[in-house]
């Protein structure tokens, strides 16, 4: 069956060679990795959500503020209590085998997000207590508390609707067939080499698909992606490098998208797990603040990212409306470094076990940091440690530093309440503070932004002070393409959105 | 003969259950959890132990070895973690590539290092032998990565005349896919071109010191038919066997050549798995390059045998 | 070199065959020529502080990725450390992990190989079939596999790449016993009931140590590679110690800003793997009873 589909498309690719007819548009993006399974529940890479863009629709999307706005869904409306959502539907919406997307498939894909084995949406939904039908196009989510971040939870893959009847049939095989609502309708993957996906006929905003096709090619190295897109043989290339887009704004026929992304590259402190934690670094928080008083962060992104790099010091990018201003990035200061490392009565080089993610740009961090902290005081041994390997020693607290980017989400609950909270499960310092605690779970039952950016305000203070996490810098979203691409826009979430682009 | 085949493919037996074995121990040994891998940013402990449960990550291990061993006595290879697909489906779609690319390769090493090798035997200490010895040496002393990252810089960063990679199916666009493997290509042929011409030129020297080509030249035949006619054919086992090994490494050994030139085939396959801990697609595929290589080592002494009528009663 | 040679090989004749292999090995200009170049690179590498204009580890943020100049003679890398020191700093952990890599798969392999082939037939058998499943299997992916399991650091990875090039000694060293162990001067001393290991250790080692030692001559420029591919994924030599493979694994990122960066590591592994390729053939030569 696939093989005659492979043949047909292969006969259908020749037959458009010799009429040389341009009745196909076809789009090719390069992406930086291989996505992993295309099931919007069982999903977990940054680089499956660009592909998620163009084959499933969600409630909810983002605008370029972070505001929710409607997608699959017109509206949304929390009860005065904060306890309960009403969410009401678009209609004549259709999943790509025909089914309707009404309220009883959106409790469906909600239920199938909460409850499926090995979901890792889970967790992003598991303040809700249960999703309800109340008319064919009305759904009412009752939350256990109050959830703030909900709906901005929808703007992601927890807010993507599957078709019921494929996902049934398919179990935990829905990945290899994805059935959703989205603009483009998957036809086949070849792992590690292609996606391909074709124009959704019964698209709900069918006026605004302008391309017939698109194929996703995973291209690892940089450089490659680079040159094939200079080539030609690339419309769109994602992750471009920051220390290319001076050649890339330089070469004709090539256009630059950036945006600031939502998440954050930092570094974070055992201060709690294990004899690594028993350092100077771990058991004294003036060590920590020594030890990021000698790191330059307005230097570092300019060696490492010819600048382009935002430096940060909170969870979010400080032209998020979460920022607080009150705390700004601090300069370097090697005085204040001494003086705190003499405070705190460390004799001799500070030894940090620095463990490093095997990347090269990462470790040209890493190396940067080593030779600012020397400065100081501090003798960093860098560690470079392949993924996998990393994952288990963060877990079992086998190091004093780790550097750790963190892929962001819309919401900034999503970008620190694992990570400061006691025992949550990204807490990889093993930080502990009922103040922080107390603060992080009030701030998500606030629907008020004022209110909650004045809870947040304390986490921060306390975090600038205890330093589990040294924040250091804010990547941008580069996405490069073509001229021949027309409408391309880039949201802080780094998704290559592909409705409404045009070819030339 | 028969015989000997038959004995050959018994003790294959036990030699694959033992690599199966060591690939089960090894990764056993590495360090790092599958079901943390898979769940990456998402770390929700309940989940992750749901991922273990499912892939019986937290039975003991000889009772992973026995399930995934009943697994391939009945043909199922288990499945990918990672992608949830099967893994001998992988193995069907990455096979193509590893065969285009593995002959693309072995053509290009033929048409270098065999001629290379014929003429720097036949005109041994000459400046064509030293030559030939140089381009040998090349092949075999270049790092292939390095190799390939150069090639990317000339070709595609400064002249742009060939795009770096983004595989395409001979079977979608032929001469798109010529021109995105042959680098690779060469890159891989160039490695084993070196070996070949070795290889030639050893066989060639001995064979046109044996009697039957001396006899050949007495009788008055001419040099350069002595040497096609006899010397050469006589010089081709060896040339085949080495060939036919050569071409059993390629199928998982161009490791780093797929990952530069982003060639989907079963080197980027292994080696993604191994550092995502997709136990089950190491595993798989490697047991079917290795078979194969083996197979392959098998078909390379059989031939040999064929060609060399005497050995047989041996 | 020539030390180990004379360590190997015995048999007093009219003429020593160690001292006949060097006569040989000193008529072939390739082999010489290798020699002379690893002697040079062991110089480099024993002498880096005092040949190397600056410290291999000192950043430079004013000058990052700078061309080659007269105050860099091969540029500078992705945090201004100057290229030439680093790549002559390189020389010693590519030398030191080719070198002992292969003494360690050497040490491991040739007793493997001689019991295999001298010792009783089970175990033979058991070795055999390991070495037949290793050398089945992808080299790099059982080193890669091997180091992630030892943890990232250059002397594991040497016995990474160690263990995984133990079977080529263990086949060699069978097949030559194998060879021999027929011949007259070992089933004399066996006649007058000398024990197997003696047999073994006394009469056969000795004969198969030349194939061993040009196997290792060329098993170092493979292994020189495999440290290098190590470290090019990052599981060889930390930084910000240098090493040929890392350096190329940094300057992959900048093929079209600094290409230079990819030039001269690449250079430097090329031409280490080829003077103990040249060496090897040399000493291939030297020992065969065939030659003249």
């Amino acid at each position: 069956m696939r093989r005659t589909a492979r043949l047909l498309i292969s006969a259908a690719a020749f037959a458009g060679l010799i009429a040389g007819a341009q009745a196909q548009t076809h789009l090719r993006i390069g992406l930086a990795e291989d996505p992993d399974a295309l099931d919007p529940t069982q999903a977990r890479t940054y680089v499956g959500r660009i592909v998620f863009a163009s084959i499933c629709d969600k409630l909810f999307d983002i605008d370029a503020k972070l505001n929710a706005v409607p997608q699959l869904a017109l509206s949304h409306e929390t009860a005065a209590d904060g306890k309960t959502v009403t969410i009401k539907l678009r209609p004549g919406v259709k999943f790509h085998d025909g089914e309707a997307l009404d309220a009883e498939a959106a409790k469906y894909s909600l239920d199938r997000h909460m409850t499926m084995q090995g979901s890792f949406r889970r967790s992003e939904l598991s303040q809700v207590e249960k999703v309800e039908v109340v008319d064919p196009l009305t759904i009412r989510i009752v939350l256990k508390t109050p959830f703030a971040p909900l709906i901005a939870q929808l703007t992601d893959r927890a807010g993507m609707m599957v078709s019921p009847k494929a996902a049934q049939a398919a179990g935990d095989k829905f990945g290899q067939n994805p059935v959703c609502a989205g603009p483009y309708k998957f036809v086949e993957r070849v792992q590690q080499d292609r996606i391909v996906v074709e124009k959704f006929a019964d698209y709900w905003d069918k006026g605004n698909v302008h391309i017939d096709r698109i194929t996703d090619l995973p291209i690892t190295d940089s450089t490659v992606r680079l040159a094939n897109l200079k080539g030609g043989q690339l419309d769109i290339i994602e992750r471009a490098l920051a220390t290319d887009i001076k050649d890339i704004r330089a070469t004709p026929g090539l256009k630059l998208a950036t945006a600031l992304e939502l998440g954050y590259q930092g570094l974070t402190i055992n201060v709690g797990k294990g004899d690594a934690a028993k350092g100077p670094l771990g058991a004294d928080a003036r060590v920590r603040q020594a030890f990021e008083a000698a790191i330059d962060r307005e230097a570092l992104t300019q060696v490492v990212f010819n600048g382009e790099f935002k430096p940060g010091n909170q969870w979010v990018s400080p032209q998020n409306s979460y920022y607080q201003e009150s705390i700004p990035v601090p300069p370097r200061d090697l005085a204040k470094a001494k003086k705190l490392l003499a405070e705190a009565g460390v004799k001799g080089k500070v030894e940090v076990d620095l463990m490093t993610p095997n990347n090269p740009e990462t470790r040209q961090v890493a190396e940067v940091i080593q030779a600012m902290t020397a400065e100081a005081g501090f003798d960093v041994k860098i560690r470079v440690t392949e993924f996998a390997t990393s994952l288990k020693e963060a877990e079992a607290g086998k190091f004093q530093g780790y550097i750790l980017a963190w892929s962001g989400r819309t919401d900034p609950d999503g970008n620190i309440i694992n990570f400061a909270m006691t025992n949550a499960p990204n807490n990889y310092s093993a930080y502990s503070n009922a103040e922080v605690d107390a603060a992080l779970t009030e701030a998500r039952t606030l629907n008020d932004p004022a209110q909650r950016k004045a809870a947040y305000r304390k986490v921060a203070q306390r975090l600038a002070a205890d330093l589990p996490i040294v924040y250091l810098y804010h990547r941008i979203v580069i996405i490069a393409h073509r001229d021949r691409v027309e409408g391309y826009s880039q949201m802080p979430d780094g998704l290559v959105r592909v409705t409404g682009l045009k070819l030339k | 003969m028969v015989q000997l085949i038959g004995r050959r493919l018994i003790q294959l037996v036990p030699t694959i259950i033992i690599i199966s074995m060591l690939i089960f121990g090894l990764q056993q040994l590495l360090p790092g959890d599958p079901a943390l891998v898979m769940a990456g940013e998402e770390r929700d402990p309940e989940v992750i132990e749901q991922i273990r449960r499912q892939y019986r990550l937290d039975q003991p291990i000889p009772v992973q070895y026995f399930y995934w061993l009943k697994g391939v006595a009945t043909g199922d290879l288990g499945e990918s973690m990672r992608l949830k697909e099967p893994v001998a489906r992988l193995v069907m779609q990455k096979l193509p590539v590893t065969l285009q690319l593995a002959s693309m390769a072995m053509i290009i090493a033929i048409l270098i290092g065999i001629p290379a090798g014929v003429v720097s035997a036949v005109k041994k200490d000459t400046v064509w032998d030293y030559l030939a010895n140089i381009l040998s040496l090349w092949g075999i002393s270049t790092p292939n990565f390095w190799l390939g990252i150069m090639l990317i810089f000339l070709f595609t960063v400064k002249l742009g005349w060939l795009p770096a990679s983004g595989y395409v199916s001979p079977f979608v666009d032929p001469a798109q896919s010529l021109k995105t493997t042959i680098l690779p290509a060469f890159v891989l042929g160039n490695a084993i071109a070196g070996i070949l011409m070795r290889h030639t030129r050893a066989a060639v020297l001995q064979a046109m010191n044996s009697d039957y080509v001396r006899t050949a030249r007495a009788k008055g035949l001419l040099e350069g038919r002595v040497v096609l006619r006899h010397a050469l054919r006589n010089a081709l086992t060896p040339i085949i066997t080495i060939g036919s090994l050569e071409f059993g490494t390629l199928l998982s050994g161009a490791v780093l050549t797929e990952q530069i030139f982003s060639i989907p085939g079963f080197g980027k396959l292994i080696v993604d798995a191994v550092f995502n801990r997709d136990y089950a697609v190491v595993q798989g595929v490697v047991l079917v390059t290795s078979a194969t290589y083996i197979l392959l080592n098998l078909v390379a002494d059989i031939g040999y045998i064929l060609v060399n009528p005497r050995l047989r009663t041996s | 070199m020539s030390a180990s040679v004379a360590a190997l090989a015995a048999e007093p004749a009219i003429e020593s065959p160690r001292r006949r292999a060097w006569r040989r090995l000193k008529r072939r200009k390739g082999a010489m020529v290798g020699l002379a170049v690893i002697v040079a690179l062991v110089l480099m590498a024993v002498f880096a502080p005092l040949i190397a204009p600056y410290d291999p580890a000192q950043q430079s943020w004013s000058a990052v990725r700078k061309a080659p100049s007269a105050a860099h003679w091969f540029g500078t890398d992705e945090v201004g450390r100057d290229l030439f020191t680093r790549v002559i700093y390189g020389a010693r952990a590519s030398l030191m992990a080719g070198v002992i890599s292969v003494v360690l798969a050497t040490s491991l392999g040739v007793p493997l190989g001689l019991t295999a082939g001298y010792g009783p037939a089970w175990l033979d058998l058991i070795i055999s079939r390991v070495t037949d499943a290793m050398l089945s299997m992808p080299f790099l992916i059982l080193a890669i596999a091997l180091a992630a399991f030892l943890g990232p650091s250059l002397s594991n990875a040497m016995i990474a790449i160690g263990v995984t090039a133990t079977p080529i000694f263990v086949r060699l060293t069978r097949g030559q016993v194998m060879a021999v162990r027929t011949e007259d001067y070992v089933e004399s001393a066996r006649a007058i009931g000398n024990p197997r290991w003696r047999i073994a250790l006394r009469h056969i080692l000795p004969n198969v140590a030349p194939q061993i030692l040009v196997q290792m001559t060329l098993t170092i420029a493979t292994a020189i590679i495999a440290e290098a591919s190590l470290s090019f994924l990052g599981l060889g030599q930390q930084p910000p110690a240098p090493s040929w493979g890392s350096m190329l694994n940094s300057a992959q990122r900048f093929l079209t800003n600094a290409p230079w960066m990819a030039v001269w590591p690449g250079l430097a592994i090329f031409v280490a793997v080829l003077s103990f390729n040249l060496l090897g053939d040399g000493l291939r030569d030297a020992f065969d009873p065939r030659e003249k």
